[in-house]
Order: C-alpha cells, then structure tokens, then sequence
C-alpha cells in the first residue's frame, strides 16, 4: 500500500467515460485500491456482500452505490470520489456508459477539466466510444487520456492495441481534440494501472496513475477580457451590490463597466466581502464576487458587465451546435427558453441544418427534428436580443441550455451569429448612448420625482381598429393622475423633421421616428404611440423602436377586429373591444405589473437602480 | 489555500442561485462542521446576511453542548432559528432501541417533513457531501423530490456546466447541496483559514483521547480515539486515516442508508 500525499496545493475534476461494459468503474475501483485510498474495511466489506450473494467480486462494485446498480452491473448515476495524489486533490466522475444515461454522463462530463476515456481491448471502438468522444468536444474537456482497457483478454498484443490506436486518434483528429497519451491497460489485473508492467513491454508511456499528472489546470481566463454576468442585485442593507461569477478577464475599483445588451455603463465603486480585513481592490475570473458602481443605472440578473472595448456579440440570431437531451424531439416553431449564463430569454428553432452522427462524423443528413441523445447544427432565434460570445473565444458565455417546459433539455456552443435586420439600429444605438452627454439628473432622480420610470406604450394594429382613440384616452388619464405622459402622434414628425424625406424612404422615417421618441424616455416621460403613420409590417416597426430605445421597456398593445385568428406575440391584445375605459385600465395595470408606475404620484417606484 | 477559495466561490454561487429562483427557501442546521460552514458560506454569500431561515430538527437526544452553541449563534448572528420536532413519535415513546433506521426515520425524516409542511418550505439548503456516503456522491447540486419527499436517483437531471435546474413545477420540493464537492478536509481547511467557531469541546480531544469525527444523536455516536487538540492535528490526523467518517454512525450500516435517503433523509 503506497502513501497518501498530505498536502493539498490544487484540486482537478476528472472524468471516467466510454461505451457500457469496458470497464470504467473497475479501472476506478483499482485505482482507488492500489493507491491506498479506500477506507479500512471497504474491500472486506464489499467482498462479504459478494460472498453473500453468490458472485465474483469486482471493484466496480465499489462505487455502483445502488442496489439496482449492483445487481445489474451498470453505473445508472455519475458518482464523484476523492483522491490526493502527487499534491493534488482528485475529483473522479465515474460516468456511466449506458446510451440509456447519457445525460447524466453529459451532467458528469461537462464539471471536468480532463478525461479518460476508456475503450475495451477485445471490442474495439464502439458506438459511446465515440460520442462520447464528440460530446467530450462539445462540454469543452480538451484534454483527454485514452485508456484500452482489458488488455488480457488479448493477451497484451501490441497489434490489437495499435489498430485501436490507429482508429480512434483518427476520430479524435476530426473533432480537433489529441489525446494526450493512449494507454493500454488492464484494470482487473492491475496492468499500468497505478505503474507500468512487465506485460506490456512494448509499451513506452506512463501509467494511468502517472497520466494524471500530465492534465493541466486551466490557467488563462483571467488574462482573457472581461465577462461578469450579473446573477443578482441585493439591497440587504445601505449597499445596493451586483452579484455574480466573473467567467474571464478581471475587474478593478475605478474600471468602467458597461452592461450588455443594454449598453448602460457606470464604475466600479468598491468590491465587497465578508470577514475579511481590507476590501479587495480587484478581481478575477472563477470568483463570486459582489460590486458596488458610481452611479444610478438600470441593472439586473442576465446583463454581462465588460469593459468598453471588448463587449460581447448582441442579436437575435445564433448558429450553434446542440446536444438534446429532452424526452420530447427538439422542433422548429417551438418555443424554449434559452439560458445562456444567467440570461433567460424565450427562442424558437428557426432551421435545422444537419443532424452530426457520432460514428461518421462526415455524414450530411437532414431532419425536421432533433431526436434524445442527437447532436445538430442549428439556428435558433431569441425574442430579445441577446448579448453572447463565440464559444471559440469564451467559454462561459458561448454556451447555454435550453429549457423545454420544466427541464434542462439541451445544451450548444454558438459557432456564428447570425446578422439580424436590427444590426444596423443596434450599432447606431450603442455609439449613441456611449457617446451621450449626460446632465446631472439621472434616471433615477427623474422616477423619484415623477413616480414612474420611463416607459414607451405603442399601439399596433389594422387600419380603424381606434388606436389613435385609445391612445388619447390613455394620455388624458395618465396626465389626470400625475404622471408624465406624451402621446406622439408619428405623423407630427411629416411636415417638419421629416421634411427632407420622401415616402419612398420608409426605414428612415421610423428610425428618426425611434430616435425621437429615444430623446422623450430620457426626460422620464411615459410616451404613448401608435403604428399608424407607417405603411411598413408592423413587426419591423416594433423592433426598431425597441432596438432604439434600449433598455427603455416598451409595452406592445395590439389592437384587432378579428377575435379568432392567430394573434401577434404582444403585452396586450384587445379584439374588437367597446370598453375602452377597462382597456386603458388594463395597460395602467400592465404598467403596474412591470414595477413602472410606483402606487400613485410620488409615491416609491417599485424599480430597482442601482447605485 | 487556492482550490479551498475556488470550492467557496462555487458554493457561494449555489447559494447565490437558490436565493434568486426559490421562494420559502430554508437552509438546515445541524451544529455539525459542514451544516456551519454552509451557514458560513451564506453569511459570505449575502454580505454578513442570512436571508431564510436556518431549520433544526431535534430529535431531544442530541449532546447538550449542541443546543447551547446553537443558541448563542443564533443571537450573535441573528438568524432566523426555527426549531422542529416530531413531538407525537417522541409520545409514543420513539428511540433508538426501537431500531436505528425506524428512530431515524421517525425521528429525522418525517420530523424534518412535519416541519418543511408545517412552514409550507419547498426549498431546503443542505451540507451533504460527496465523500460521506455513495448515495450521496450521486446527488445533483439542485436536486428534486417528489412531494412525499422521496428521491427518484434513476431520473436525476441533468446538470450541464453551472446550470443547473431552477425551474419546476409548481409543488416541487427541491433539495439545494452547495458543498457536495467538499470533502472532510476541505471542510477543516476552510474552518481553519476562515477562523468559523465550531464546537471544538466535541471535535478536539479535551485530554480523554477521544473526539468526535461526526455528531449526531447522543446514542448513536461514538467518539473515535484521536489525540488531535487543534485544527492542524485533525488535519494530519485525516490526511493519514482510512477510516470512513461516518463509521461511529450507526444508522449507516449495512443499506440502512440508501433506503433512508431514498425515503427523504438529509
């Protein structure tokens, strides 16, 4: 029995995948065994409930927990166990290699900063041989030791070993990943397990043991730039502090932040802790950190605080390669919510492009869905934009899962973003608001004051359907109350701003259109609206006011004559309605609801700024 | 001391993630080590603050020392205490003569039901670790049960990255373990570099060469031979040890454990 390292300078996940029955369990139960970390009297124990029921003792049997893995003979659930080798602290993932538990084998994968991947000597490569291999790539596990295992059974052949050798780094090659060593193995009769044997002489590398100590820790994400995506913005006491997990880069007092996609920045005040003597001055990537900035602005769960010349990508749009895992075939036209750090936002697939099969990596095929356990090149879109990264670039922020019903189905690495109609207004809108010469009232001070944040209401809909009427309706009674309403009829803009313009230009007019109604939010107003003034798809209208005046909320109201058909996807919809006073009751609930009207004139807004 | 800080920022996000996506979120505390340094680990979390309330099921055998420390943490941190207690089983004369895994069950797992059920909690907060038990080296971060409090570990989901699942029907009861990643040493180390006030009358040696490794009830536990008087010669004394943690628990032994868990023990 060898000793056991005392200190401790760094810990590294682990993960033990390949196909069902090629032995990961007993190559960890061996492990374990031979390196003299098992508890007193687990072996005995172990052995005695073999004994019991009548069956050979195997070391998988030391860590397949249930009953029902036992008696089976298969790793159901990922299990984590500990060892301290070589001054590290090992957490091993025994990952099952049943396809039937693939995702808890993804769950198990995707914590680890390494992998063995473990091949059967007398079966070759087989099918999870290799997705686990290509899911491996996928969950971002870069570095990966390949162990054949059962090499007795082959009788250590130096043949049998390199055409497997052969067959699966020619694999590896297509998903970009070099194993780092392959090492032929026998876990049952302890063959260059915990050190190289005689049995294989042929045999030049390191043991499996020895291997281990080859796998890197990840070093470079903090010199990378900046990701902070906000996980929470608490007010337990005087101090209002962002919360969240720094994903790359660094963070310093003085820094100027600007969150994404809303491109509201500020500077970073202090850094804050608990029991600690002197308050960090900086920070850096893998911490859970909490900040306070310098001024007043619109933050919240989901944004990404970065530095200014290094923001991430923000559309609708994102090409990805996806892994599903939902009991429900992934489908075009449906709606899931995407998670992507701490950002929820709904999505639809928009296009399938091809279905990746694990075993030809070169195959083309097409389908209309994504059945469990396949992997596919898709395009989905967001109802909002989103802020993201290229997973090449980072990994954090390059990745997400989405969420079908209640549960975690899928999960991608977005290869491309995919240029949406609003690219253009959503450049012009971030170098504007970067460039924005501020007064010294804030947004803030403006709700205090007012009672209400601002907000836009805009009015869509077929001709006559009384938009304009509602629309009046709702500014009289808003201004009756206190509050800081404006109706901006479009067509006020013809005969003046507009004046240069032709019809034939429909895209400036609702730009200028959006940038005027841009300049009414930042004086706190409420401003009312309608679609009436454009000939153009009212959904394009929608987004560019939308684009324009980020973050500012804009609440849709539709309004319609047709009670049954398919409607539009808005706040409100109102069909054919007559009591246009329960209408305009209902938008100033909405209003409520969405925390931009406080109680009454004066009163708190249920906003939350940050300072 | 780096890998401890990176399990900490770690926990701190669980934490930081259960706060946000669950209401009537409750954190259990049993006086032990991890129990406290989870409790520790949410006063870090939120700035000093506890934001739920920490629940504890006594069970009316656990060490005296226990309840003091209890209270006195309770005042000096302000948290939000709530005492629990199956008060019918312990009438009718429950014990740990009546069997180990029936006193725990009753005792333990249908106390800690009454009370989630008398509060309305559906969220629990708990210090479970990966290297206690193999049934617990199986757990997910954020786990559910179903609402009679059993775990259904062939249908575990998934867990990809730092997400995890956050969103369940409505009735789902979720189990939230932020130190699975901890093992008995980290959990030492980190009570050591954060300076935690543990109850060191029952983890170190007072002179009669016998501490405590676990706590749990005054019956059930027996100390181990050990002559560690501080921090540092329980870590020696750990790094150089092969005997499982939870050897002096005797409601552990043989499947007691799996079926317990299976049925909603912590």
């Amino acid at each position: 029995m060898m000793a056991t390292e005392t200190t401790i300078q760094e810990r590294m996940n682990i993960v033990i995948v390949g196909h069902v029955d090629h032995g990961k369990s007993t190559l960890l139960g061996r492990l374990y065994a031979d390196t003299g970390t098992l508890p007193e009297g687990k072996i005995e124990k172990i052995q005695a409930i073999c004994r019991q029921q009548g069956k050979e003792f195997e070391y998988a049997f030391l860590f397949d927990a249930f009953l029902e893995e036992q008696q089976q003979g298969i790793t159901i659930d990922t299990a984590r166990t500990f060892f301290i080798w070589g001054g590290r602290q090992y957490i091993i993932i025994d990952a099952p290699g049943h396809k039937e538990f693939l995702k808890n084998m993804v769950s198990g994968a995707a914590r680890a900063e390494a992998a063995l991947l473990i091949i059967d000597a007398l079966e070759g490569v087989r099918d999870q041989s290799k997705r686990h291999g290509l899911l491996l790539s996928m969950l971002g596990v870069k570095q990966v030791t390949v162990v054949v295992n059962k090499m007795d059974l082959v009788n250590y052949r130096e043949d049998t070993f390199q055409a497997i050798e052969k067959e699966y780094r020619q694999f590896l090659t297509q998903l970009n990943v070099i194993p780092q060593y392959i090492i032929p193995a026998s876990a049952k009769q302890g063959v260059n397990i915990t050190k190289v044997s005689p049995e294989t002489p042929w045999y030049t590398g390191p043991s499996v043991l020895d291997s281990l100590a080859h796998f890197h820790l990840e070093t470079a994400r903090d010199e990378k730039a900046l990701r902070f995506p906000l996980q929470d913005v608490y007010k337990f006491d005087a101090r209002r502090i962002l919360v969240g997990r720094i994903t790359a880069g660094q963070l310093k007092i003085g820094d100027r932040l600007v969150f994404s996609p809303t491109n509201k920045s500020a500077s970073v005040r202090s850094i804050e802790a608990f029991n600690i003597d002197s308050l960090p001055t900086q920070a850096t990537a893998g911490q859970s950190v909490g900040i306070t900035l310098d001024e007043q602005i619109f933050v919240e769960r989901g944004h990404i605080a970065t530095h200014e010349d290094a923001r991430p990508l923000v559309s609708t749009q994102i090409r990805a390669n996806l892994f599903w895992l939902g009991n429900r075939p992934l489908e075009t036209r449906r709606t899931y919510t995407l998670r992507l750090a701490t950002r929820e936002v709904p999505c639809e697939i928009v296009a399938i492009h091809r279905i990746v099969d694990a075993t030809n990596l070169d195959d083309r095929r097409t389908q209309s869905t994504v059945l469990r356990n396949e992997v596919a090149d898709i395009t989905l879109r967001t109802k909002a934009p989103l802020a993201f990264d290229l997973y090449a670039n980072f990994e954090s922020t390059g990745r997400f899962v989405l969420i079908d019903n209640y549960d975690v189905a899928g999960g991608g690495i977005i290869t491309e973003l995919v240029s949406d109609e609003q690219e253009d207004f959503r450049t012009e809108a971030r170098e504007r608001d970067s460039a924005w010469v501020k007064g010294d009232v804030g947004a803030e001070d403006r709700s205090l004051r007012y009672g209400h944040r601002a907000a836009v209401v805009l009015l869509t809909g077929p001709d006559t359907t009384a938009k304009s009427f509602l629309a009046r309706k709702l500014e009289t009674v808003l201004v009756a109350e206190g509050r800081h309403a404006y109706l901006l009829a479009a067509e006020n803009l013809q005969r003046g701003l507009d004046a240069d313009l032709q019809d034939t230009k429909p895209e400036e007019i609702v730009r200028r259109f959006g940038e005027v109604v841009r300049l009414l939010t930042d004086t706190g107003s409420l401003v009312i609206t309608t679609t009436n003034a454009f000939q153009q798809e009212a959904k394009n209208i929608v987004q560019t006011i939308q684009t324009l005046v980020n973050p500012i909320p804009v609440i849709t109201v539709h309004m319609t004559k047709d009670q049954a058909g398919p409607q539009p996807d808005m706040d409100l919809i109102f069909a054919g309605p007559e009591d246009f006073d329960a209408c305009t009751h209902q938008i100033i609930e909405t209003l409520k609801q969405q925390g931009i009207l406080g109680e009454s004139n004066g009163s708190q807004p249920a906003v939350q700024f940050s300072i | 001391m780096k890998h401890i800080r990176q399990l900490e920022d770690q926990s701190v996000y669980i934490l930081r993630e259960a706060y946000k996506n669950f209401d009537n979120l409750a954190m259990l505390w049993s006086m032990g080590k991890d129990s406290t340094v989870l409790l520790w680990l949410a006063r870090k979390a939120f700035f000093g603050h506890v934001p739920f309330p920490l629940l504890h099921v006594d069970t009316s055998f656990k060490i005296p020392e226990m309840i003091e420390y209890r209270d006195r943490l309770a005042r000096e941190w302000r948290l939000n205490l709530i005492v629990g207690q199956n008060k019918k089983a312990l009438a009718e004369g429950m014990n740990h003569e009546k069997g180990r895994v029936a006193c725990c069950t009753a005792l333990k797992t249908e106390g800690l039901k009454l009370l989630l059920e008398e509060k309305g909690y559906t969220g629990v907060i708990l210090g479970v670790r990966s290297d206690e038990d193999a049934t617990r080296a199986k757990e997910r971060y954020f786990s559910p049960r179903d609402k009679n409090n059993e775990w259904d570990f062939r249908d575990q989901p998934p867990e990809l990255w730092d997400q995890y699942k956050i969103t369940f029907p409505p009735g789902t009861h979720i189990r939230i373990h932020p130190l699975l990643d901890w093992t008995e040493i980290n959990i030492w180390e980190y009570i050591k570099l954060e300076n935690i006030p543990f109850l060191d009358h029952l983890y170190l040696d007072q002179g009669t060469g016998q501490r405590y490794r676990s706590l749990g009830c005054a019956p059930c536990t027996t100390p181990i031979q050990s002559t560690a008087k501080n921090v540092d010669e329980v870590l020696i004394e750990l790094r150089n040890s092969h005997v499982a943690e939870r050897a002096g628990r005797a409601q552990d032994e043989g499947r007691g454990m799996e079926q317990l868990r299976k049925d909603g023990y912590m």
